[in-house]
């Protein structure tokens, strides 16, 4: 019991083939699942589509979600590729903070040091290439 | 009461000097007030640390055998190329050279991983270097191809001299257009969607002394984690901007020529910077001492973000056509809140310029200081003032078709 009620942060890359395309995935995850879901990256064509989903829920629900997308046929890549911060290389100076799209940087008001929220990352990798020293790194 | 360097130095020699970073003293004169802190302390310590991108360093690598002379022939380092026009085997390297096969801005935005100011971040670090080279060959000087590592210890001299670093103040950058523009200030947004700013502001160096009072050529600095000396006053030297009541410029206005030896730096405070679009550069660490000699010295140090203003330019247009007009003015106390106003818009900030690093500089310089292993030196001149009428020109070009 107590198990089921713990909730669960997942991020996943959804791939449709063709023949799904035009299924409505995203509104049965919220109505039927009770899955809070936030569309991070969608590219959906007639040919293909590709959706990139933070969902948070019940662990139940979030289970019984994601069986609902296998059993329809959808495939699914938990995200492997994470951002991460060289410290080493950090100088805190603050060129990424207005880069990143999901305020995954702020400026510690006293310290001025900057913070890196992994957890809010969306993996876009707008602050690799923004980062004058060179310090946000792509994983694989 | 009024000190001199000379008693300062006393001080420092027998461990009892007073010292304290720009950002300390705020405080201090706040509780103290100017009289009795002015007689209290010695020195106030500043720093900076950010992108500059006049920066570059010399090296004399020592003779081949055979001799070969570089002068006039073609170096590189780490396939950056460097510059060869100077005698035998002395050849210089700028922050902001690329390789010859770098794609630069051929797709745009370029990424500019690796160039100029990477080579020295690497040299410092302790790192060989690939040396390549090829001459013309003499009598005296035949050997016409190198390709050798090299290692700074190895080198006879390892020189940093930059021409313009530690601007005193400096624009906020920011875009009107309706597309992303990738500059020297970052990455702006479209419609104004960010502001960038670069200065330590209340901690760095000539905003603390504004009017050049203490700070002249001959000051002996921290420079990139070692010593160095501000050998000239920087390129564009621009004293006679507008400025607030106290002084401040509100414009860049200063700038420092500064040298000093590459082999007793540290990579920390000398890091070469990739700026996407733009190209690439190196990072500098910079401390001055301000010695408190008397009382208006020290009210210059008590400068604080609120007190310093700088001008909002559109990096779309007005920066590249050098027009004039600017968006607006704001302190580097509302920048640092995150958020601005500018034009009744709520525009999110970022700094390129590292306060947290900055603050560490003045604060290993003060200890230094305190240590009893940095004295003061006085400067042999000053700098520019505004009577001076120094003025930052634009080129006057003229058609070399026609007549001169």
């Amino acid at each position: 019991m107590a198990k089921n009620k713990m909730t669960a942060t997942k991020k996943i890359s959804l791939r449709f083939p063709r023949h799904l395309v035009s299924r409505p995935v995203v509104y049965h995850l919220i109505k039927d699942f009770n899955l809070e879901l936030n569309i991070l990256k969608a590219n959906i064509t007639s040919e293909e589509g590709h959706m990139v989903l933070e969902l948070k829920g019940e662990r139940a629900d979030f289970d019984k979600g994601i069986e609902y997308l296998t059993q329809s046929g959808l495939i699914i890549d938990t995200l492997c590729r994470e951002v991460t911060r060289n410290e080493e290389r950090c100088t805190d100076c603050g060129a990424c903070v207005t880069v990143c799209p999901s305020s995954s940087f702020t400026v510690d008001p006293v310290t001025r040091e900057v913070r890196f929220e992994e957890d809010k990352c969306v993996v876009c990798g707008m602050c690799i290439l923004s980062c004058p020293s060179r310090s946000m790194e792509l994983h694989f | 009461m009024a000190k001199t360097i000379e008693e300062i130095n006393q001080k420092i020699r027998s461990g009892r000097a007073v010292v304290f970073t720009a950002e300390e003293i705020i405080g201090v004169v706040k509780e103290h007030g100017l009289k009795k802190t002015a007689a209290l302390v010695d020195v106030v310590t500043t720093g900076t640390f950010g992108p500059m991108c006049s920066s570059g360093a010399y090296f004399n690598i020592g003779h081949t055998k055979p001799r070969i002379k570089l002068g006039g022939g073609k170096v590189s380092l780490n396939d950056v190329p460097a510059y060869a026009g100077f005698a035998a085997v002395d050849v210089m390297l700028g922050a902001n050279a690329l390789p010859e096969d770098d794609p630069r801005n051929r797709f745009h935005p370029g990424e500019f991983n690796y160039g100029g100011g990477h080579v020295i971040e690497e040299l410092v670090a302790g790192k060989d270097i690939k040396l390549t080279a090829t001459a013309y060959g003499t009598d005296c000087y035949p050997r016409k191809k190198l390709e050798t590592w090299i290692n700074l210890r190895d080198m006879n001299e390892a020189v940093l001299f930059n021409m313009r670093n530690a601007y005193q103040n400096y624009n906020v950058a920011v875009n009107l257009s309706d597309k992303t523009i990738y500059t020297y200030m970052g990455t702006l947004k479209a419609n104004m969607g960010n502001a960038t700013y670069c200065s330590a502001g209340q901690l760095s160096p000539l905003l603390n002394d504004p009017m050049y009072k203490t700070i002249g050529i001959g000051t002996k600095i921290f420079l990139g984690g070692g010593e160095g000396f501000i050998a000239w006053h920087g390129t564009q030297f621009n004293p006679s901007v507008p400025r607030t009541e106290s002084g401040v410029p509100k414009r860049g206005a200063g700038t420092l020529a500064v040298i000093g030896d590459l082999k007793h730096m540290s990579s920390r405070y000398l890091m070469g910077t990739s700026m996407l679009g733009y190209g690439v550069t190196v990072s500098v660490g910079i401390g001055v001492p301000i010695p408190i000699l008397d009382e208006d010295i020290l009210r210059h140090t008590t400068v604080t973000d609120d007190d310093i203003f700088a001008a909002v330019v559109d990096y779309s247009d007005a920066y590249p056509n050098v027009k004039p007009e600017v968006v607006g003015e704001i302190s580097y106390g509302e920048l640092k809140t995150g958020r601005v106003k500018i034009n009744g818009r709520e525009v999110p900030t970022a700094s390129l310029s590292s306060y947290p690093r900055a603050r560490e500089i003045a604060i290993i310089l003060k200890d230094r200081i305190t240590n009893g292993k940095f004295e003061l030196t006085s400067p042999v001149a000053t700098l520019p003032g505004i009577e001076s009428g120094v003025k930052f020109k634009l080129l006057n070009e003229r058609p070399i078709n026609g007549e001169k």
